[in-house]
């Protein structure tokens, strides 16, 4: 089976198109980050205070993240309830 | 008008200090009068890599403390006209630079008639470095083919983006320029290492040039010349046009692939 992948020329990824692609994700993570207003992760905390009065959630289970979509800032709260 | 230029990178090790001494200077001997500052209190190495580590008498913290003036601590080059050296202090504290110190010895160059005020920036995005590039007009962030520098070299262009003092005071941003060292075409070709054209793409900063790994490099630094002087060197090539770029000429990226090698020197080496 090896060879015939050989044969079909699908080799081994080349290092540098690895290196470029996994920076290409890291780099667009950490640039949105970056211009994550500064009260972001205030808010997180508060929100997640008003939510545990209701239901028990699990701390690392809320994302949430500010966007730009079509020209709008969107703030998107992501976050699992648990199962009943 | 004078110019400061910040030569920076995030990451430690990538060149920022033999692209420095190289660019400044090419600089001078353009004929401009250029001061090469390092901001690496604590870790001088200028002097080493520009050969004037026996001629320091007063250093940066000392003109920045009211120790000693500008002119007593500016170390004149012994090749280039027109070329001095402000070396860093070797003292631990790192709170001996401050913003106010560093405007005043920037605005006493610019009096002075400096053309060129060339900050070589430390590593990492501490104190030292932020100051170093606070109030540059342009920077040159010097980037090795690989996935830390990129990164960092991002990081710091995000710093440079929001934490300077063009920045701060909403003017023009400074203008950014790429120096992709230690490039090794020969391994760009076989796929081993990123072009410059992926680096571009990464951090769609334009390229200024390209210098090609080189053992002149080492060997510049060993006799404290600045490799820009090694003639025959690649790397002393790529810098020139370097400088050239910089300076506004138009002129074709050289070194960016491997050159073929004839069958003689396959056989025979070199």
């Amino acid at each position: 089976m090896a060879l015939l992948d050989y044969l079909l020329g699908q080799r081994k990824k080349k290092s540098a198109n690895q290196a470029k692609d996994r920076l290409q994700i890291l780099l667009a993570h950490e640039r949105s980050e970056r211009k994550a207003p500064d009260y972001l992760p205030k808010m997180r905390e508060e929100i997640l205070q008003v939510i545990a009065k209701y239901v028990e959630i699990d701390q690392n289970q809320l994302q949430i993240s500010i966007d730009e979509e079509n020209g709008f800032e969107v703030l998107e709260l992501n976050l699992v309830l648990p199962e009943k | 008008m004078s110019k400061v230029i910040v030569v920076t990178s995030g990451k430690g090790g990538v060149g920022k200090t033999t692209t420095s001494a190289s660019i400044s200077t090419g600089l001078a001997q353009k004929g401009n009068k250029v001061c090469v500052i390092d901001f690496d209190v604590g870790l001088r190495n200028l002097d080493l890599i520009m050969g004037c580590e026996r001629r320091v008498v007063y250093d940066f913290v000392n003109v920045v403390q009211g120790e000693a003036s500008l002119k007593q601590a500016l170390i004149k080059d012994k090749r280039v006209p027109n070329l001095f050296i402000l070396a860093a202090s070797q003292t631990r504290d790192k709170d001996a630079l401050t913003q106010e110190g560093v405007e005043k010895v920037i605005e006493d160059l610019k009096a002075d008639g400096f053309d060129y005020i060339v900050c070589d920036s430390p590593a990492g995005i501490e104190k030292g470095a932020q100051l170093a590039l606070y109030f540059a007009d342009e920077a040159i962030i010097v980037t090795n083919p690989e996935v830390s520098s990129v990164r960092d070299s991002d990081r710091i262009l995000g710093i440079l983006q929001a934490k300077s003092r063009r920045a701060e005071q909403g003017e023009e941003p400074i203008i950014e320029h790429l120096v992709l060292t230690r490039y090794n075409p020969g391994r760009v070709d076989s796929g081993e290492m990123m072009a410059a054209d992926d680096v571009i793409e990464l951090l769609s900063v334009k390229l200024l040039g390209v210098v090609p790994e080189s053992e002149d490099v080492l060997n510049a630094s060993n006799s404290g010349e600045p490799v820009i002087m090694d003639e025959e060197s690649k790397a002393a090539q790529a810098y020139k046009d370097i400088v050239d770029r910089f300076l506004g000429e138009e002129k074709e990226h050289r070194f960016l692939t491997a050159e073929k090698k004839s069958l003689l020197k396959k056989l025979f080496g070199k």
